[in-house]
């Protein structure tokens, strides 16, 4: 969509792909070494076959039932152990199943994330950032040894931010309700989660922070607290429905000052 | 210049929403001439005029006086007065707005995390400012 060099030989690129955009803070050298190619190759990729709204996608023919596991992409199985896993270790929560249909879009977007991030630091990149549609995997730090300034949006006032958090070598993702309404389901009652207007997870990996922010979310503000405080290496920032805040007790080591 | 430019994206984003709350009738076809009254700098100021947002209910356009990379002052060029509804949410609201805009400045931000955005609702987002070099 838009590329922009700046300062310091960085690179900024925003790629439409998973029905969202996904931006990219690299080192001028990813566009030359194929790396930033090889990334947003590996994104379209998978939304080819993960994608529940293209009708000849793996995930939609194994959701009709026209094919079985073994006839998908290898990483579909992968996949669908991975959320078996987050399902157990979130009480339920957590599933690849919302309103009974496999749909595993709750893990993929963030797993499709990390690994794009790790395509970059594979070809040598100590220090980039990908951002897809708010949840975010970063490397190393910012140019001058900064950690990364995360911004978390205020889900009541549009284009105005909560907090900001500081990030190395770690991950940052959001759930709410801010851009496309009540969408994430409760699976225990089939409804719409309520009592939380977002709830931010911080942690080492993306694939795991959004997946633990999404099912969080669908707790609800009170179970949501106990779950993420007993979670390791990952800490979480609630707005509640009400406009109230609440935080882990880690979290506040990752709030950048003022 | 990123977090000037930001500050602006936000500020012009909230004065869309804000007007966008009620009804009222416009004029799409109108356009603002831009000022012809020239602000008057102090030493290191630099006066950037917005381009005029056309909302729903009348143009919107703003100038900012930016001094060290800082928005200094924010000026209202034009904003919708043809009602009593205008004329309060100008006095309520613009002042707040401004007053925002002067204090969120510190927000260096590299990222946004949020609820995840369409790419329709990117256009609009603090992302889609950063990734355009703001």
């Amino acid at each position: 969509m838009t590329t922009t060099a700046s300062f310091s030989a960085r690179l900024r690129h925003a790629e439409p792909v998973m029905g969202t955009v996904v931006s990219f803070d690299v080192p001028l050298s990813a566009r030359y070494d194929g790396s930033l190619e090889a990334a947003i190759g590996w994104l379209h990729w998978v939304d080819r076959v993960f994608s529940p709204y293209r009708p000849d996608s793996d995930v939609s023919l194994l959701a009709a039932g026209e094919v079985t596991a073994d006839a998908c992409a290898p990483e579909v199985a992968e996949v669908l152990a991975a959320c078996a896993r987050l399902r157990l270790l979130s009480e339920g929560y957590f599933t690849a199943f919302p309103g009974g249909r496999f749909d595993p879009s709750g893990y993929v977007k963030g797993w499709a994330t990390e690994r794009a991030a790790s395509l970059l630091s594979g070809a040598g990149s100590a220090s980039h950032l990908v951002n897809a549609g708010g949840d975010v995997q970063c490397a190393g730090t910012r140019a001058g040894a900064e950690p990364w300034r995360v911004g978390i949006a205020d889900p009541f006032r549009h284009g105005g931010l909560a907090l900001v958090v500081a990030a190395r070598d770690g991950a940052v993702a959001t759930s709410g309700i801010a851009e496309r309404g009540a969408h994430i389901l409760d699976p225990h009652t089939g409804r719409p989660a309520s009592g939380l207007a977002s709830l931010t997870v911080v942690g080492p990996s993306l694939t795991l922070a959004d997946a633990y922010a999404t099912a969080a979310f669908a707790m609800g503000p009170t179970r949501a607290r106990d779950w993420t405080e007993s979670l390791e290496n990952h800490e979480a920032f609630a707005i509640t429905s009400d406009g109230g805040t609440w935080q882990t007790s880690g979290f506040a080591r990752h709030i950048c000052p003022a | 210049m990123r977090r000037v430019i930001l500050t602006v994206t936000a500020t012009v984003a909230g004065l869309v929403a804000l007007l966008s709350f009620k009804t009222h009738s416009s004029d799409p076809e109108r356009t603002v001439a831009s000022p012809t009254t020239q602000p008057t700098l102090q030493p290191g100021e630099r006066a950037v005029t917005g381009n005029v947002a056309n909302t729903i209910y009348g143009p919107v356009q703003v100038r900012v006086l930016v001094k060290s990379h800082k928005i200094v002052k924010v000026n209202i060029l034009e904003q919708p007065q043809s009602t009593n509804m205008d004329v309060q949410i100008g006095q309520y609201a613009f002042p707040r707005l401004i007053s925002e805009t002067l204090t969120s400045q510190s927000a260096r931000i590299d990222a946004v995390s949020g609820a995840t955005y369409t790419s329709g609702g990117y256009i609009n987002s603090l992302q889609s400012a950063l990734d355009n070099g703001a």
